[in-house]
């Protein structure tokens, strides 16, 4: 089944996933939430009534991640002791301000794989049917490793790093 | 060398624009500066350089629409084959391109995987080619079927071609662990970005977009895109706005007619480039053209080598047969232009004959001969 292989593949790259998650439905699983900037609060809200309408077993451990908190100490612990999370956007202040608060989830928690399925879905028509692809994306280093800096007044210089695992 | 490139924008203005020809009009004061309207009987030099994959086969195309229609160019031409050393593209051809200050090309493929240097990027460095320009338009009447027909496209991407991501400082710092070197410099930046203006001046056209990255490479695209609000702050009547170049190419495939001038940074141009072409039916039908600053490179929009379908008579001119007409203009050659642009448009809506890539069956060769007839 897809739960099965999709908790093997998790577990070949060395994330250890509880077998309760693939247990009955009785017992409740904690996920932590992160609500996120923008829309983020409302479609997490949305996610919020839906799964209690359909009483899905899962508690939410909200915490914020915003500019001003950053990534805390709380969140860190939440998403190490639950091991899973669901989060909105975060939008990163172009030019100056803070670096990257997604960046400093992946950081945090070597999120290296960035898995994003695009299928069409029945009811939105778009100009290509039946689309089913699947973008892998390695996520904590290349172009984002967000070393900077200006060797020479007017000239900016960015550095691409990437590691042979 | 570089200094003399860059002095004064404000009075090399019109050498910038003169580098470029317009696709419609060129005041008379701009072209007169570096050409004088062609006598009678006087004929044009062009480098040409064939290139690999299918370069050789729609170069030829192109000699031979410009042969039927008596056209007053002599040709250069140059190989240059892939070496293994840096130094392939000699000083013969750069002296050539110099001299001619316009040249024709075919596509070079560079190998993956490989120390083996780009030609491409030789060229480009060794003549500045500091712009690159594809016009990527589906307003032409034409029979091929594109999925995204029903929406006007007419945008333009403006390419800074010689810095950023393609800056070719690369290292091993210790086994297993590589990094490269992004540079972006304030004045690269600002001569791509007074040359997307002023062409968007000239143009008439209305915006300019200026695309980036700068909320995650806050110094490089933050300098990039600085500069690119400062130099549109001295064109008030062109609207400038910027995007991020993740929602750019969300919005290049959903809503592509918002998009009028792209003013990009070197790799997000190369990706957006391609993106455009594809709206607008492929690698086959866009023009190119890379501009230094007396010289203009004119090739294919998208550097597609095809070498897959080479030397097997498919390959679809159109995209260098427009470009030749681009160059035309640039040479001051507008009614020989009108005729080979004229005679392309004809062929493609018409419909009869056409390449693969347009859902037709012919051949380059039928495809010529029909632009030809």
């Amino acid at each position: 089944s897809n739960k099965t292989s999709i908790s093997s593949l998790f577990k070949t790259v060395g994330v250890s996933v509880s077998k309760r998650y693939f247990a009955s439905s009785s017992s409740q699983h904690r996920v932590t939430l992160i609500p996120g900037e923008g829309i983020g609060p409302e479609i997490s809200d949305a996610v919020v009534q839906v799964f209690k309408a359909a009483n899905v077993p899962i508690i939410w451990d909200k915490v914020e991640v915003n500019s001003q908190t950053g990534v805390s100490d709380a969140v860190i612990e939440s998403v190490n002791r639950n091991k899973v999370g669901l989060k909105g956007p975060l939008g990163t202040p172009i030019g100056t301000g803070h670096t990257s608060l997604n960046l400093a989830l992946r950081k945090k928690f070597n999120l290296f794989a960035n898995l994003r399925p695009s299928v069409s879905i029945d009811g939105v028509k778009t100009r290509y049917d039946n689309v089913d692809v699947t973008v892998i994306r390695e996520n904590t280093e290349g172009e984002y490793s967000g070393i900077e800096n200006s060797p020479v007044k007017g000239v900016a210089q960015s550095i691409k790093v990437s590691y042979f695992h | 060398m570089f200094r003399s490139l860059v002095s004064p924008f404000t009075r090399t203005n019109k050498k910038l624009l003169a580098s470029f020809g317009s696709q419609r009009f060129i005041s008379n004061a701009i072209t007169s500066i570096h050409y004088q309207p062609p006598l009678a009987a006087e004929r044009k030099r062009v480098t040409l350089i064939p290139g690999d994959g299918i370069g050789p086969e729609i170069c030829a195309s192109v000699m031979g629409v410009f042969q039927a229609a008596s056209v007053p160019v002599d040709w250069d031409i140059f190989e240059i084959p892939q070496g293994s050393a840096p130094g392939q593209v000699s000083q013969d051809v750069i002296a050539s391109i110099s001299r001619n200050r316009v040249a024709l090309k075919g596509p070079f493929h560079t190998p993956l995987l490989s120390n083996a240097p780009s030609r491409n990027l030789e060229l480009r460095k060794a003549l500045d080619l500091y712009a690159h320009i594809v016009p990527c338009q589906n307003t032409h009447p034409h029979k091929y079927k594109v999925r995204h027909d029903d929406v006007p496209i007419d945008l333009v991407v403006i390419r800074e071609n010689v810095q950023g991501e393609y800056s070719g400082l690369e290292q091993t710092l210790v086994p297993g662990v590589v990094q490269s070197l992004k540079i972006v410099s304030k004045e690269s930046s600002e001569r791509i970005a007074r040359f997307a203006f002023e062409y968007a001046k000239i143009e008439g056209r209305k915006k300019v977009t200026a695309i980036h990255k700068a909320n995650i490479q806050k110094q490089t695209d933050g300098l990039f895109l600085d500069v690119c609000r400062s130099v549109a702050r001295e064109y008030p009547n062109i609207q400038f706005n910027d995007m991020i170049v993740d929602n750019c190419c969300m919005q290049l495939v959903m809503r592509p007619d918002q998009f009028d001038v792209m003013l990009t940074p070197n790799l997000y141009g190369n990706l957006i480039t391609n993106v455009g072409a594809a709206l607008v039916g492929g690698p086959g039908v866009c023009p190119g053209v890379s501009v230094g600053h007396k010289v203009a490179v004119f090739e294919m929009g998208s550097h597609h080598v095809a070498a897959d379908i080479a030397g097997q008579d498919l390959a679809n001119p159109t995209g260098l047969l427009l470009s030749a007409g681009l160059m035309l203009r640039h040479i001051g050659l507008d009614s020989y232009a009108n005729i080979v642009e004229g005679a392309v448009r004809r062929v493609i809506a018409d419909g009869t004959v056409s390449t693969s890539d347009m859902g037709g069956r012919s051949s380059t060769r039928q495809f010529t001969q029909a632009v030809i007839d």
